[in-house]
């Protein structure tokens, strides 16, 4: 799609959003993840942070160090600046995942809702190239898009009141993976041992908005030993970054 | 190492600063003291930077027992005050309390929350760079989690420094009712429920807590359903879900959501409205973002006034005081 020049919205008197679209697009995704990293380039006074989401960039400032008048026009001239390719994009990531049907209780359910094999339901989640659109809902969540349009399936109708750490999950063509155990209201499908966050990392989340995120089956042995040397402090999640190999 | 020992939690009392902004990108909510006004004025009289961490008392305060050669405090935002060793000391002033001496803070009704302020305060390790608990996540603060009875909680400074106690005069809140910035989904809504949320009172309901209290009163219906696509929250904004009822968003608020938006409360309000109890009611009145900014700008001029005004409590000793320093000696013939 066309992606259309933004909308200025307001968001109280310390956040203004930039809005490209009200759904979850590819190319509003990548819209949004541009003005980011124009943004973050170009340290504009009083900006404190920016927030980007799956249709907007919320961008949180100091109002008594800038206003919003200010900020807007700062950037529209921005939009109208260097392209953002030239800035770094996201890291590429490839993260074990376990499919097996002690980890995916929600595979039928999916597999009916698809109308998919259950077989089919996994090749396809694990061969699908996403994007992280949204760190969000728990500290270190990613929401990663996009799958095929098969995958736009509604929350389930009972939300689970425990969804276990690591549990891999789909709804609304995107797939998402739980750092922490918490309630949840999507399809499990798999389990990723990677731990995705830490507060005493810096940052706290291993994956950060305009990641690449792929997913590599592995048997429950092996998901088990990246689990326990996970515990063990013996595993460092950055090795299953395209972009970090330890040279040596 | 000098420590308060906690006796008492009371009823929720966790460590807060002025949060920790910059890592909302990966989902990790600001946090920070709901009454931000409070912090700071408290600081300001026990002689630390403005954003240093103090603890954050909800309802009920704890009882505390000093492990410490002695060590200086300060108790802003309710006037509640506090017992040292059953004495009473009021709010908005220092006191510098002695080894062994216990202080409590007792249960208050004229704001959600206060803050106590201890000089140096604590020698914890800050959590992404900032001390505030954040407890649904388990980190910040002492442990990631409220106090509890036996906490040792350690103190950055061995021992009170010398000099005389300070005293502030009144935080000045505003009155009137809670301002609120349209956005962004106001769209969302019945243009109808949009003049009711203006006209109408709405309570506090006993689902509030520092991540966000809920509202009852005139349901507000949507146009366009309640479901949006999730995007990021500010500080203060009102999400309504499908009930009709909105529920403002406070310190532990989450990075992003998914329930449409009808404003923000700015930010001028905030700290009062952080104070607000369950059962309180309030009515929303509608500005502009200029508005906005320029009520926040006016009230950090009242507020860094009334920090430069702090001075020293002015001692009236008592008759027997003056005799026993044989100061008036034979002056005094009452």
């Amino acid at each position: 799609m066309t992606v259309p020049a933004p909308k200025f919205l307001a968001a109280g008197d310390a956040a203004l959003v930039v809005e490209y679209g009200e759904i979850i697009d590819a190319a509003l995704i990548d819209a949004v993840q541009q003005l980011d990293r124009r943004l973050g380039a170009a340290c504009l006074p009083g900006v404190l942070e920016t927030v980007p989401t799956f249709r907007s960039l919320m961008v949180h400032y100091d109002p008594l160090a800038t206003t919003r008048a200010e900020l807007i026009a700062a950037i529209q001239a921005l939009d109208a600046g260097a392209p953002a390719a030239a800035l770094a994009p996201g890291r590429r990531w490839v993260l074990p995942t376990c499919y097996e049907p002690a980890f995916a209780p929600d595979l039928a359910d999916v597999a009916a809702a698809t109308g998919l094999a259950p077989d089919a339901v996994t090749a396809t989640h694990a061969a699908n190239r996403f994007t992280v659109a949204v760190v969000g809902f728990l500290p270190g969540c990613p929401f990663l898009a996009e799958m095929p349009a098969a995958f736009d399936l509604p929350r389930r109708t009972a939300p689970r009141t425990r969804v276990p750490t690591g549990s891999v999950a789909v709804a609304q063509r995107l797939s998402v993976i739980y750092p922490t155990e918490s309630p949840g209201g999507w399809h499990l499908i798999g389990n990723c041992p990677v731990p995705l966050f830490d507060a005493g990392w810096d940052p706290p989340a291993l994956l950060a908005p305009a990641d690449a995120v792929r997913f590599r089956p592995v048997d429950a042995a092996e998901h088990a030993r990246i689990l326990a040397a996970a515990q063990n402090g013996e595993y460092d999640p950055h090795r299953e970054c395209l972009d970090e190999k330890d040279p040596a | 190492m000098s420590h308060l020992r906690i006796d008492r939690p009371g009823l929720s009392t966790t460590i807060q600063d002025l949060g920790r902004p910059g890592r909302q990108r990966y989902g990790v909510p600001v946090s920070g003291a709901l009454d931000p006004l409070a912090l700071r004025l408290a600081n300001a009289l026990v002689g630390n930077p403005a954003g240093t961490a103090a603890l954050e008392i909800l309802a009920l305060g704890p009882t505390l027992t000093v492990e410490a050669p002695s060590v200086r405090v300060a108790l802003v935002g309710s006037e509640v005050g506090l017992k040292i060793d059953g004495t009473a000391i009021p709010a908005g002033r220092s006191v510098t309390v002695p080894q062994g001496a216990r202080i409590s803070v007792g249960g208050f009704t004229d704001a959600a929350s206060c803050i106590l302020a201890v000089e140096g305060g604590f020698a914890l390790a800050p959590a992404m760079g900032s001390l505030s608990t954040y407890a649904r996540g388990g980190f910040g603060g002492f442990e990631g989690r409220a106090l509890k009875a036996g906490d040792l909680v350690p103190l950055a400074e061995a021992t009170a420094t010398a000099g005389p106690e300070r005293k502030s005069g009144q935080i000045d809140y505003g009155d009137g009712p809670i301002r609120v910035v349209l956005g962004p989904q106001e769209s969302w809504f019945e243009p109808a429920a949009i003049e009711r949320f203006f006209a109408e009172p709405y309570t506090v309901t006993a689902e509030a807590d520092r991540m966000g209290m809920r509202l009852e009163g005139a349901k507000l219906a949507h146009a366009r359903g309640f479901n949006i696509v999730s995007d990021g929250i500010a500080p203060g904004h009102i999400q309504v879900p499908g009930t009709g009822q909105p529920i403002i968003l406070l310190a532990d608020r989450q990075t992003v959501g998914g329930y449409p938006k009808i404003g923000a409360v700015i930010g001028a309000d905030l700290p009062r409205l952080g104070r607000m109890r369950p059962g309180e009611t309030l009515r929303f009145a509608r500005i502009e973002v200029a508005e906005a900014e320029a009520a926040r700008r006016a009230q950090e001029a009242a507020f860094m006034a009334l920090v430069q005004a702090i001075g020293p409590v002015v001692m009236v000793p008592t008759t027997e005081q003056l005799l026993s320093q044989n100061l008036i000696d034979g002056v005094v013939s009452a």
